[in-house]
């Protein structure tokens, strides 16, 4: 026997074992030898599994996450009192800076995307995401441009013209040095990452989800993360050409922000704007997700209003486009525009006040359990209701003409994005903590965190309200006695540093629940979306059983007699996977999903080196493109062993 | 008795989190009292403010109407609803049924969310209108250009002669519109005066402008409101509104050079003032310093504060600021003047005289 | 066109999937998908790019600004190169849906023969563009264009290369012939998105007749 026919027929041998309720324990644990990741460091890094990608992604956004908070503390003392000298003005641009892009392009987007990616394949029914690899290469390429823009920070290159970086400040004339250009490649890295999970999520949903799981019954979280990828597929690219055309006009002297060569720097805040108001529903809507998911949980029914909540999702997303410019209205700009984007802020709102009033009318007909993840998401209804409405008060034209740049604004961005993102994650954690461990978070550490938090949150950020109607502007290191502005910045420095001990709880109950907390069970809180159906944690193929799916909440209704219960036929050694249709899921072919791999993180390496040297070179575009082309063939081109198996599975359409 | 105890314990937290919102907004409502000048867009001194105000008490008691609405709903949903635990069958009666009644106040919650919202765009439309509104007859024309970090403002009205130019304090006459040409000389900045009018960026490479009027004589504080750079925070400025008899004295005032000076020790200050570093970069009318580079010294004595409203403007104060301008603003582009007790006397003597 | 799984053999009920293909085209391939997302962010991207083009224009008093148009000839050139690789482009992919490997193998070939082709006339444009990107802001812009189009003229080129060798070389299985598919579909995209660039660069900097 030649080697190739040796090998084929030992492939053919590896898939002949298939999935299914009939099949044994043997095949069970042959499915998780076969989708668990390689063992050893080496395997550490050739790790696709999404599971573990996902998780790693969370632990790291969280790691930001608390980076930023560390550096809003510092910011809190330095205001806590007038004319404060614990930081001077070089290095509290450096902290708000540093905190707007760690919280916006580090955290807030990333942590959902990056939940995202560990639940949608267990509430689709899908053994795996639609494309692993670039799934743990979007990860390491987001982990490097993150250790980037920390070491500038440790060296003293922290980035210092805002998370908005407005040009002519942030351009070459007024920010020379390397700070800003870490900044803008900052954003190449973390983009490139946010554009391939979209793109994964929104294969996952539509192609991988399981037979019966009709786009009408798909959980209100897949939704909204449907909503948001999309979203992110037509925002970033604006902000990535934005970025693009600033690292040029500072390395190799374009002109597109310099007024004197027929630049101009409003040219920076539309194409800015048109990312950066989309992104704050990228932050809102996957929270809107966790809310559809724990509310009627906890309601002890299905949610009130199904279609209603699908079609806010996706109008919100349309409508989040027509925003930007309610971000400018203090420049000089044509009354009857402004007076449009004013109409368009008003609008959005209605989709957010109909879900709201979708999810009351579910608690309303419900019985309620009220646990802590139900605390967090009903924190939603005090805090984000409040940052909504203040938002309308900003795309009110004149309104906004006084609070526009003022401690009102930071006190109306962090209602929306803590009450709207921060608090429905934390319930999110609470809820699928146990899911991921195996084991139950502590109720009482949690209710006290949940405690802190709330009034801590309200304590800093509801006096900033007060400051910017009194007069306070934004992205001040210090202010003058005499302002009267003294008391409300104290209390605001109290409060915040009480919401950092509410976090802080979370995160020992979190640490102390891993080892001590209850023993969860598959489906300790009695939901009814798919990934409650199988073991806490799950096991590596997710479902030795791809299940089918006969209504909204599959667990809460089962198969109706005679239909079937769950799928049979994929290969238990080889990592094959059912590819459904996009509209009503029906079975349409099998694929082999890739196997463990060292080329992503390799690419992401390569990759990384190429944007690190733009900044010091524009030829490393050229000769670090090199090793990173190499990287991505090896990474594409198939393996003997790989390419028998998929030839003893082959069958032509 | 837990049940009833849980009860109490959400509406007192519920009724505690009202009041706190409710006694904080009225704390907003109510003008607080500023120690100099006012620097606060509900402390409304002129139309253009003071019709902003009015939008922003229709805008606060509307929302707060909306708020208290959807909390009270939420809290009676919690009250109302029986409690459960995880165990507890889910009621699935909502499937094949539908549910006329919630759908009923669900709709026509959502038809009052749009009807509010279509009054507030209103009111915002009728806002930007009257403030579109203010007369500009007889109006005084000031362009006034942002720089890193401070004012300079160039008075327009009269011939070419007739022009003259200060930094960091502009006076107007009361009951006269204003009318600001606005530029930027760097990167972007964005004057806000709250008490007088909302902001506007002054952007390279564009132009805008701004109207507004005072009608109670008295200084007004302003700042830029974009950040721009280091010393963003310390990028004051005071608008002094006067009755229209001082404010022609003024002006008259600031048409004039100023005296040469007469001391021994100020004369001896202008001469250090022309022959060291000054000069180079600050212009005093009358005299041969004429750089554009910083603040217009030519009446500086008459202004009552220093470097874009840092520090009072006392002869101390000003020795202390040319000694070691760093040291009270940071990375202010004025150099530190290595210069001795003797001379900094001089020289500020000199300055003193430029009433 | 439904594709219903082969009807449960067994009495238990379950849904057997195991008599399903292994591979399929277009849009039931979860890689159409990804491929599509890509042209939609790539897609954006030159939208954005063109309106900032026409931002620019709009707030400049003379367009182009200080320089000549660029030359008509190499850009036109091109667009007819481009064009004309649809045929082969369109042939390789009707083949990689027949699974037939030999017309694969020619029609990427030839594929490709056009990519160094219009890579090579991409040169000449750079040349004939009569502004460097560091003159103004036109420059810029157009530079910008040019060379974010030319990414994706070298990405798919290299991509057509990989996958051309590979159809000589092995290991093949089916669904490298999905992969040649998408991989055209794509480069429909590159040629279809340099039509509008293309009007804009070279038609864009003319005086329009009113």
């Amino acid at each position: 026997m030649t080697h190739a026919t040796l090998e084929a027929s030992m492939a053919a041998d590896r898939v002949r074992m298939k999935d299914g309720p009939p099949a044994g324990s043997r095949e069970a644990r042959a499915l998780d030898v076969t989708w668990d990741d390689p063992p050893g460091l080496l395997g550490w890094f050739c790790a696709i599994n999404h599971k573990t990608i996902a998780k790693r992604f969370i632990v790291t956004t969280l790691g930001f996450f608390a980076a930023g908070g560390l550096i809003a503390a510092v910011m809190r003392m330095q205001l806590s009192r007038p004319e404060n000298t614990l930081v001077g003005p070089d290095m509290y641009n450096q902290l708000f800076t540093m905190h707007g892009t760690t919280m916006m392009f580090l955290f807030a987007v990333p942590v959902m995307q990056a939940v995202a990616i560990y639940l949608v394949p267990l509430m689709v029914g899908s053994r795996t995401v639609a494309f692993p690899r670039m799934n743990a290469f979007a990860y390491w390429i987001f982990l490097f441009g993150g250790l980037m823009l920390y070491a500038a920070f440790f060296v003293n290159s922290g980035p210092d013209a805002g998370w908005f970086a407005y040009v002519p400040l942030a351009g070459p004339d007024y920010s020379p040095g390397k700070r800003v250009d870490f900044w803008a490649q900052m954003i190449t890295f973390t983009e490139l990452s946010g554009l391939i999970e979209a793109i994964v999520i929104i294969a996952t949903v539509f192609k991988m989800r399981a037979p019966g799981m009709t786009l009408n019954r798909m959980p209100l979280l897949v939704w909204s993360n449907l909503v948001t990828s999309f979203m992110v597929l037509f925002a970033m690219p604006a902000v990535m050409l934005a970025s693009t055309a600033l690292i040029l006009d500072r390395l190799v002297g374009t002109h597109f922000y310099n007024p004197a060569e027929g630049g101009d720097p409003l040219l920076w805040q539309h194409l800015f704007w048109f990312f950066g108001h989309p992104e704050v529903y990228l932050i809102f809507i996957p929270g809107l997700g966790f809310l559809s998911s724990v509310i009627p949980t906890f309601s002890r029914r299905p949610i009130y209003g199904y279609t209603a909540m699908v079609l806010s999702l996706v109008a919100t997303g349309f409508l989040a486009f027509g925003l930007w410019v309610h971000h400018m209205f203090a420049t000089n700009l044509p009354e009857l525009g402004k007076a449009f984007f004013t109409a368009m802020s008003m609008l959005i709102a209605i989709p957010s006040a109909l879900q709201i009033f979708c999810w009351i009318a579910t608690m309303w007909t419900g019985r309620l359990n009220l646990k802590t993840p139900m605390l967090f998401v009903l924190a939603f209804f005090f805090i984000l209701v409040l940052g909504g409405l203040t938002g309308l008060m900003l795309g009110a034209v004149p309104l906004d003409l006084q609070v526009h740049d003022t401690y009102f604004v930071v006190a109306h961005l962090h209602y929306v994005l803590i009450g709207g993102a921060v608090f429905p994650l934390f319930g999110a954690f609470y809820y699928w903590y146990p899911k991921i461990k195996g084991r139950m978070m502590g109720e009482a550490l949690g209710k006290a965190s949940f405690w802190l938090m709330f009034i801590g949150f309200n304590a800093a950020f509801f006096p900033m309200h007060w400051l910017g109607l009194h007069g306070m502007p934004r992205r001040v290191y210090t202010y003058q006695a005499g302002m009267g502005w003294d008391g409300m910045n104290l209390l605001s420095t109290l409060g915040a540093f009480t919401f950092a001990a509410g976090v802080f709880l979370s995160l020992v109950n979190a640490v102390a629940s891993a080892r001590r907390g209850a023993v969860a069970g598959a489906d300790p809180w009695g939901a009814g979306t798919l990934e409650w159906s199988i073991a806490s944690p799950p096991p590596p193929c997710n479902f030795h059983a791809i299940p089918t799916v006969h209504g909204r909440d599959p667990l809460w209704q089962p198969a109706p007699g005679g239909a079937p219960a769950r799928v049979s036929g994929l290969a238990v050694n080889v990592r094959e996977v059912l590819v459904t249709s996009v509209i009503d899921a029906l079975p349409d072919h099998r694929m082999t999903s890739p196997n463990p791999s060292p080329w992503p993180f390799l690419t992401a390496l390569a990759t990384t080196v190429l944007f690190i040297g733009s900044i010091f070179t524009p030829w490393a575009v050229v000769w670090a493109a090199i090793p990173a082309t190499i990287a991505t063939i090896l990474w594409f081109w198939p393996k003997h062993k790989d390419n028998s198996e998929d030839l003893a599975l082959e069958k032509a359409p | 008795m837990t049940r009833m105890l849980e009860r109490a314990l959400y509406i007192a937290a519920l009724a505690l989190a009202v009041l706190c919102v409710t006694s904080l907004a009225q704390y907003a409502m109510a003008a607080t009292p500023i120690p100099q000048a006012p620097h606060d867009a509900l402390h409304a001194m002129g139309p253009q403010a003071g019709h902003i105000v009015d939008l922003w008490r229709v805008m606060l008691w509307t929302c707060s109407l909306v708020f208290g609405a959807i909390l009270a709903a939420l809290l009676f949903a919690i009250l109302r609803a029986p409690r459960a635990d995880a165990t507890a069958a889910p009621d699935l009666s909502a499937v094949d049924r539908a549910e006329p009644r919630v759908r009923r106040s669900v709709a026509s919650a959502a038809v009052a969310s749009a009807l509010l919202l279509f009054a507030l765009a209103l009111a915002s439309v009728f806002t930007d209108r009257a403030l579109a509104r203010l007369s500009l007859a007889g109006a005084v024309n000031i362009e006034v250009t942002a720089h890193q970090w401070w004012w300079s403002a160039r008075y327009l009205d009269g011939g070419h002669a007739d022009t003259f130019v200060t930094a960091n304090e502009i006076h107007i006459p009361v009951g006269r519109p204003v009318n600001l040409q606005l530029k930027a000389d760097d990167v972007i900045h964005s004057l806000w005066v709250p008490s007088l009018a909302g902001k506007k960026d002054l952007i390279p490479g564009r132009s805008a402008s701004m109207q507004f009027r005072a009608d109670t004589p008295g200084p007004y504080r302003g700042q830029c409101a974009e950040f721009c750079g280091f010393q963003h925070a310390l990028m004051g400025l005071l608008v002094v509104a006067d009755p229209p008899a001082q404010y022609e004295a003024w002006v008259q005032a600031q048409r004039t050079p100023p005296a040469p000076p007469t001391g021994a020790k100020a004369i001896r200050g202008q001469q250090l003032f022309q022959s060291t570093s000054c000069a180079m970069c600050h212009a005093i009318g009358g005299t041969i310093a004429s750089a554009q580079h910083a603040p217009d010294l030519t009446h500086l004595a008459s202004r009552s504060t220093l470097a874009a409203g840092t520090l009072a403007n006392t002869p101390a104060q000003l020795a202390a600021w040319i000694a070691d301008p760093q040291k009270h603003k940071p990375g202010v582009n004025m150099p530190s003047t290595p210069i001795s007790r003797d001379d900094l006397d001089a020289l500020v003597a000199y300055l003193e005289t430029l009433k | 066109m439904t594709t219903a799984a082969t009807p449960a053999s067994r009495s238990d009920a379950t849904l057997d999937v195991s008599g399903l293909p292994s591979f399929r085209f277009s849009h039931h391939s979860p890689m159409w998908w990804g491929t599509l997302g890509m042209i939609a962010i790539e897609g954006t991207v030159f939208a954005l790019a063109i309106a900032s083009y026409f931002y620019l224009r709009m707030h400049s008093n003379t367009w182009p600004m200080f320089a000549l148009p660029p030359d008509l000839f190499w850009g036109t050139l091109n667009t007819a190169v481009m064009l004309g690789s649809l045929v082969p482009n369109q042939l390789a992919k009707s083949a990689s849906e027949r699974l037939d490997l030999p017309a694969v193998r020619l029609w990427l070939s030839v594929a490709l023969v056009f990519a160094f082709l219009f890579l090579g006339v991409r040169v000449m444009e750079f040349a004939s563009l009569n502004v460097r990107w560091d003159s103004n802001a036109y420059g810029s812009i157009v530079w910008t264009l040019l060379g974010l189009h030319t990414t994706h003229l070298i990405t798919d080129t290299i991509d057509t290369t990989v996958l051309d060798v590979l159809f000589f070389t092995g290991p093949l299985d089916g669904r490298r012939f999905v992969d040649v598919s998408e991989n055209c579909f794509y480069w429909y995209f590159v040629v279809g998105s340099w039509l509008p660039i293309y009007l804009v660069i070279y038609w864009g900097a003319r005086p329009w007749p009113s």
